[in-house]
């Protein structure tokens, strides 16, 4: 590994965490935060904050060290997150994305940016920190503190112990001299903690407060860690003394570690450290069992009232519960509760029992064990021709490798498989700005967040995911007052649910909004030169919207139709071999529903034939399969050809034709139809013989070639060959109207063709 | 395009000759992945006549293009001895169909003369130049600009995408 590959993990986590961070903002409850998330939260910006440290990214550190203290502040009870705050942090963390962006490209943060939201947690840090209990920072001058700039100068935390009475408040003052002085607290009565920016020297600064205090009192840090080294109160049940002893060496390389006591069967440490609890637990973690560890910072026993007591003047003031729930983790450790603990397990944990693998490389395994498979294939076959008797020991073993080649395909392809959360967790925030700039209340519903889908196919549905979002936020759902008066709750509700449902995933985006207008999407349609029929079922005219060029209209959206780029949406998914279907209905809401395969790489074929060729379609299109006699067979002058299948009409597709094979079956009774069903919609699909069902691994054929029409993609046979993976959709609309578009003049005079009768006499 | 400027500053460079319809022709050797037999293609229906098809080339599914038919040749079968030069063309990978395979020599750059805007099968404008050797005359093929040329086909251009 050399160092960029550090940076590049660096770069990913720091990514991960900013989103981590900004979904627990948004999901942060304002009137009661919680303090497990505010600890997570805090969590977050101290992590980036530490790797940001490590590779020297300068401005990153000094914007998650503001957002870092304000974060410790709201943890600690001492600032209420408002609304407002939490819009501020959120744009924060914007602004911490660019600049992890900016690093990760190379190029330099904005500084301005940084300035400004720096200016801004600064004066949220301040402002909000003015409640009587808090008496000794009063003094600080918000104004003073906006003026903090984060790149000049050099930002210290100093930290000056055994002070006499009186002499905090005129050390303050002498500091403020140097530079702006913020985040003053008092670790202990006799301590005083502050940060401090300024251009001037350590030396210069210890050399003025001498005139007060000693120099060994005072510590100066240049910014990074937070000032006060806190006092930590570990607390281990059910621990034998080898552990303990082992826990003690291990606390004492994080920090001064005071006499063990043992209460029961807890055994408690107290450790003076500049740690985040969640470090230290994450390092108790290689000991013990960190279920069994509960780890939170106390006040030295002399100042335990004074703690009570400001918890008393908190709650007094209306302020957050985070206080009390603060104030409440300062009573006895055994009654501490275990919510922090697990939340601190989250982090520490995973970093043990996962690792971090560039996704190409899982990628490239992919490809390996597809070749494997097919080279197994091979070998079947070939061993097909060996005599029963002479080839058993050797049909034993294939048969064994195609097992092992099978559970290796199945655990490899897995790697790739993440939850839709990953997924989900962006709308929340999506969906918070959005409905605040449309000033419409909307509430956000995630169903089957746990559900797997291949990575890549996660990031490739973000794009069509958001849009259909917007759309629902925008022209679904309408504004309080409509649905007031329609006798709605005023806020809206958005659904955003994931399933499995046989190989696919079906995403189901739903609002309960105004609904589709039938009567304007016809109306558009006919004015587009759409050729159309009033008596048109619903589900067909909702696929007008997916028409390219239809769906920039207004005159839809101005009632209650979708905005831009519903064509975009239809074509990203079909590109992914889904589809799109939408349910709508007028004053009910609108649900669209995104089918999508498991995973991109690997497909549950038939393998059929029609003439000398071979071709796979899609397990999942298929329906059933029959055969049928010619008699069955009804001209339909606008349509072609149909035929009955359990009272239904189906168009029949002969795929001789669509694909111009020669030597094919033509004659119906000969070969078979194997019933076809893409977006809802159903064709019979008429092929000479079905071959057999087999796992395809699915091959691109735009790689060195190009789109052919009515073929997703292409995979290779047991025998080495190739054959094209049918697209059921674009067969399904292809022969519909017209022939997949020849590239070749030569062959446009077929274009009819598969409407002609396929049954002679 | 072609770039006659790289072509007569590289003092030599090695090419493979083939055979087409009496012609030779030759194309940057570094440009060759590997020559191999005819077999296994699979065909794809409405696409020119000379796209034969595709191939399984070790788990990549590769165009096959049978020169022969793009330029009108002689009559093209396809026996044992049916020869495809499997070309490296930027990130892709083609195989083209070509009546014979003659040998490996190196060209240096006084060889190479501009080519004249008629006499090939081929378009100029897929050409690097002539080059003489001894009484040989061999046509330099830019396989870069032919094969993502639209007239081969062989790329997705906006007009040709699929609805």
């Amino acid at each position: 590994m050399d160092g960029s590959d550090f940076y590049d993990t660096f770069f990913e986590e720091a990514t991960e965490l900013l989103e981590e961070m900004e979904r627990l903002l948004v999901e942060l409850d304002t009137s009661a935060p919680d303090l497990e998330a505010l600890n997570a939260i805090f969590r977050a910006a101290h992590s980036i904050k530490g790797g940001a440290g490590t590779f020297g990214f300068d401005a990153l550190q000094n914007t998650t060290h503001r957002m870092e203290n304000l974060l410790d502040l709201a943890r600690r009870g001492e600032v209420w997150l408002d609304r407002s705050a939490v819009d501020r942090l959120l744009e924060a963390g914007d602004v911490l994305k660019g600049q992890v962006e900016a690093y990760r490209e190379g190029g330099v943060p904005d500084a301005e940016a940084a300035r400004r939201v720096c200016d801004v947690l600064e004066r949220i840090a301040n402002d909000k920190q003015g409640t009587p209990a808090d008496g000794p920072s009063d003094d600080v001058s918000p104004d003073a503190a906006a003026e903090v700039r984060c790149d000049d100068s050099r930002r210290l935390s100093i930290t000056i112990t055994g002070i006499k009475d009186g002499e905090a408040d005129l050390l303050a003052e002498e500091l403020a001299l140097f530079g702006t002085v913020a985040d003053r607290r008092s670790p202990r009565t006799d301590a005083l903690a502050l940060s401090l920016t300024t251009t001037a020297a350590d030396d210069d600064i210890i050399a003025v407060l001498c005139f007060i205090v000693d120099a060994d009192q005072i510590v100066i840090e240049t910014a990074g860690e937070r000032p006060p080294a806190p006092m930590l109160r570990v607390t281990v049940r059910d621990v034998d003394v080898a552990t303990q002893n082992s826990l003690c060496a291990e606390l004492a390389t994080l920090g001064d570690v005071g006499a063990p006591r043992v209460d029961g069967e807890a055994w408690t440490v107290d450790l003076t450290s500049d740690l985040a609890i969640a470090d230290v637990v994450a390092v108790l973690g290689f000991e013990a069992d960190v279920t069994r560890v509960t780890v939170e910072s106390v006040a030295p026993a002399d100042s335990v009232d004074r703690a009570n007591d400001k918890q008393a003047g908190d709650v007094a003031t209306g302020s957050s519960d985070a206080a009390s729930d603060e104030a409440s983790t300062g009573t006895p450790p055994a009654t501490a509760p275990p919510a922090r603990t697990s939340g601190a397990k989250d982090s520490g944990g995973s970093d043990s029992t996962s690792i971090r693998v560039p996704t190409d490389k899982i990628d490239h395994i992919i490809n390996l064990v597809g070749e494997l498979v097919i080279t197994q294939s091979m070998l079947d076959r070939a061993a097909g021709d060996l005599e029963r008797e002479r080839g058993e020991a050797l049909l034993a073993g294939l048969s064994q490798l195609a097992h092992n080649a099978r559970d290796l395909q199945e655990a490899v392809m897995s790697m790739r498989m993440v939850p839709m959360d990953f997924a989900f967790n962006r709308f929340p925030r999506l969906i918070r700005d959005l409905g605040a700039k449309l000033g419409k209340r909307v509430n956000l519903q995630t169903l089957g967040g746990a559900t797997e889908l291949d990575k890549g196919l996660i990031e490739r549905i973000m794009d069509p995911m958001t849009h259909l979002v917007r759309n629902s936020l925008d022209h679904g759902i309408e504004d309080a007052a409509t649905r007031l008066a329609a006798g709605k709750p005023e806020a809206g509700q958005l659904t955003l649910s994931a399933r499995h449902e046989g190989g696919n995933i079906v995403i189901e985006i739903a609002d309960d909004g105004a609904g589709l207008s039938r009567e304007r999407i016809l109306a558009k349609a006919r004015s587009s030169g759409l050729s159309i029929a009033d008596d048109m079922p619903d589900s067909e005219v909702w696929q007008l919207i997916f028409a390219p060029g239809f769906s920039t209209a207004d005159a839809v959206s101005d009632v209650s139709g979708r905005g831009v780029g519903m064509d975009v949406v239809k074509r990203n998914i079909t590109r992914l071999g889904g589809h799109v279907d939408l349910r709508s209905s007028p004053g009910v809401g609108t649900t669209v529903r995104v089918i999508l395969p498991l995973t991109l790489a690997i497909m549950d074929g038939m393998a059929v034939r029609a003439g000398g060729e071979v071709f796979i379609l899609p397990l999942g299109a298929i329906l059933e399969s029959m055969r049928v006699a010619p008699s069955d067979v009804r001209t339909v002058a606008a349509d072609g050809h149909v035929i009955e299948v359990r009272g239904e009409y189906l168009r029949l597709i002969e795929l001789h034709r669509v694909f111009d094979i020669p030597d094919a079956q033509t004659e119906l009774d000969r070969g078979i139809v194997v019933v076809v069903t893409s977006e809802s919609r159903r064709f019979a699909l008429f092929v000479d013989e079905l071959l057999g069902q087999q796992q395809v691994v699915v091959k691109n054929l735009e790689t060195h070639f190009r789109k052919v029409a009515g073929v997703s993609a292409a995979t290779i046979l047991g025998d080495g060959s190739v054959a094209l993976i049918l697209d059921a959709t674009a067969l399904a609309r292809t022969t519909a109207m017209t022939r997949p578009a020849p590239l070749s003049p030569s062959r446009a005079t077929t274009t009819h063709e598969t409407l002609e009768s396929p049954v002679h006499d | 395009m072609t770039d006659p400027i790289a072509a007569t500053e590289a003092d030599t460079r090695e090419v493979l000759v083939f055979t087409l319809g009496g012609e030779e022709y030759a194309v940057d050797i570094l440009k060759v992945q590997e020559i191999r037999g005819y077999s296994n293609i699979t065909r794809i229906a409405n696409v020119p006549a000379f796209i034969k098809g595709v191939t399984n080339l070790r788990g990549a599914i590769v165009p096959i293009v049978d020169l022969r038919v793009k330029f009108a040749l002689a009559e093209a079968d396809y026996t044992a001895h049916t020869v495809v030069i499997v070309l490296n063309i930027g990130e892709r990978i083609v195989g083209m169909v070509v009546d014979s395979v003659s040998d490996v020599t190196s060209l240096s750059s006084d060889q190479i003369r501009p080519a004249p805007e008629f006499g090939a099968q081929v378009d100029t404008a897929y050409l690097q130049g002539l080059a003489s050797l001894e009484d040989r005359m061999l046509i330099l093929i830019d396989a870069d600009a032919m094969m993502t040329s639209r007239e081969m086909a062989l790329v997705d251009s906006i007009e040709s995408e699929t609805a």
